[in-house]
């Protein structure tokens, strides 16, 4: 479990994220959707580390992460798993070497147990005859598989996704989203999702937080969201006819059944 | 502008300390090193071989074309090739050289890292990715001075060569030329440098592939302007150390 308390951060003078208080659930997909510009991937940033808060508290489980030492910062980023927008995986190494990579580095696990625990995560995210490949030589969905499968191999306990579904088809996007959420509960893994992809919130949004101008103005999850008449929610969700219609249908179909 | 190259040479220094900081497994980091020896070291020797024989040629051939008077002996030729190659063409002109050849493959390797937030993931992970990046290099520079040595045996052979080939001087006078007045720490001299216009070689355009900010074009940028302030520090550097270890 994440608890964020108050978070504010300021950039040269213009402040992005407006005292941001939220809890980010274990074994539960939790997304951060808003407009481009109200903070999400600062937000995610912050949580990550990589930006500093200039006010509030970030606790991992009770650990408050301004307040740990250096060593025990380093030791809960070993915790932590991350899937880039673009992948980030490292061209020079195989699918199988970057996979391997965390446990490479973080654990003194033997070259045979380092490769059978490569081969269980490559099973589980279904990623075929890849293994002796490099990044360059496979296809955008199965990168994806690629950085989930790295991000998931030293078993973390946070795992973060910087819009997973970037670049990808509806149908491999979908399948990524699932592949997911189906981690995050067969592991308990807090997972945090920045998205755009109104798809991933219908379909995976335990619990969600819409970010406006840097504040949060909604949180809820994938069923609230039909149901709100939060204007701000309404206009950036529904803002495509396609889901105002579905939603429109979901809601009649609703309706009906209470009849 | 003054206020930006403060901040850049300030921040290099930071960077300095960093690359020591949080040291990789070993067991990583050897094979990192045996990696950056193949990229930087050995994949530089054919160019540096190359270039060092046939301008060696050149400078032999020149001199011989210039010693016009009879009264200059023409084992001048091989004291001129000797000076020239052993004192500047290896260790200065080559590490200029180099700074376009394995100082633009470390900016854009390392850039590219940046923009495909390559760096941003070996950070989240918990790993000192300048220590990651950049130590390696550092190991591998240490060779540096082993492809001068190359440079400079196979300058003097290109100038025998061209000197003997071109009959401007008998291999005999040549020998001679090269023996004559040797003073044995111009080596030392042109090793020093040597090893510090490696560690140049190795942070300089380092540094300006970690700090780039943008995309594919900015790495392109970055690339040019890291081989054009590696020269500029070699130039300078080698001007610095010239003056003081050279001069009475």
């Amino acid at each position: 479990m994440i608890e964020v308390k108050n978070i504010e951060k300021s950039f040269e003078g213009t402040q992005v994220l407006k005292g941001i208080s939220t809890t980010f659930e274990k074994g539960k997909t939790n997304l951060i959707i808003g407009q481009s510009g109200s903070g999400k991937t600062v937000l995610l940033k912050t949580l990550l580390g990589i930006h500093q808060s200039d006010n509030g508290s970030i606790a991992f489980d009770g650990r408050v992460y301004s307040e740990l030492s250096r060593s025990e910062k380093r030791n809960l980023r070993t915790e932590i798993g991350m899937v880039f927008q673009g992948s980030a995986l490292f061209d020079s190494m195989t699918v199988e070497e970057n996979i391997a990579f965390p446990l490479r580095m973080f654990t003194d696990k033997s070259d045979a147990e380092i490769m059978q625990r490569v081969n269980e995560v490559i099973n589980r995210v279904n990623l075929i005859n890849a293994n002796k490949k490099k990044p360059a030589e496979i296809s955008g969905g199965m990168q994806k598989r690629v950085a989930i499968a790295r991000a998931i191999v030293n078993n973390p306990k946070y795992l973060f996704c910087d819009e997973p579904n970037s670049g990808l088809d509806p149908k491999t996007a979908i399948v990524i989203d699932n592949l997911i959420q189906e981690i995050t509960h067969e592991y308990g893994i807090t997972t945090v999702i920045n998205t755009h992809d109104m798809n991933s919130v219908l379909e995976i949004g335990e619990h969600i937080v819409f970010l406006k101008n840097g504040v949060l103005a909604w949180s809820g999850n994938n069923k609230e969201i039909i149901q709100t008449d939060n204007e701000d929610v309404v206009d950036f969700v529904y803002s495509s006819e396609l889901f105002r219609m579905v939603r429109d249908a979901i809601r009649h179909i609703g309706n009906e059944k209470n009849k | 502008m003054i206020k930006s190259g403060l901040k850049n040479i300030g921040q290099y220094f930071i960077m300095l300390k960093e690359i020591f900081s949080k040291m990789t497994k070993w067991k990583v980091m050897k094979e990192l090193i045996f990696k950056e020896i193949d990229d930087l070291i050995i994949g530089s020797l054919g160019i540096v071989c190359f270039l060092s024989f046939f301008v060696g040629g050149v400078v032999a051939i020149q001199t011989a074309l210039n010693l016009t008077n009879p009264l200059i002996p023409k084992y001048l030729i091989g004291f001129a090739t000797r000076q020239s190659v052993v004192l500047e063409f290896a260790p200065t002109f080559i590490s200029i050289i180099m700074a376009g050849k394995m100082g633009s493959f470390i900016t854009s390797s390392i850039g590219t890292m940046r923009v495909t937030e390559q760096i941003d993931a070996l950070e989240v992970m918990g790993v000192s990715s300048l220590n990651y990046l950049v130590f390696p290099k550092l190991v591998a520079v240490f060779l540096y001075p082993f492809v001068i040595g190359i440079s400079m045996f196979l300058g003097i052979l290109g100038g025998w060569f061209g000197g003997v080939m071109g009959n401007f001087v008998t291999s005999e006078q040549f020998i001679i030329g090269l023996q004559d007045t040797f003073i044995p720490f111009h080596i030392t001299y042109a090793f020093i440098k040597t090893f510090i216009f490696g560690f140049l070689l190795a942070t300089i355009p380092s540094y300006f592939g970690y700090y780039m900010k943008g995309g594919a074009l900015e790495v392109g940028k970055a690339s040019t302007t890291s081989f054009v302030w590696t020269s500029v520090a070699i130039i300078l550097t080698n001007y610095i150390l010239t003056s003081l270890l050279l001069s009475n």
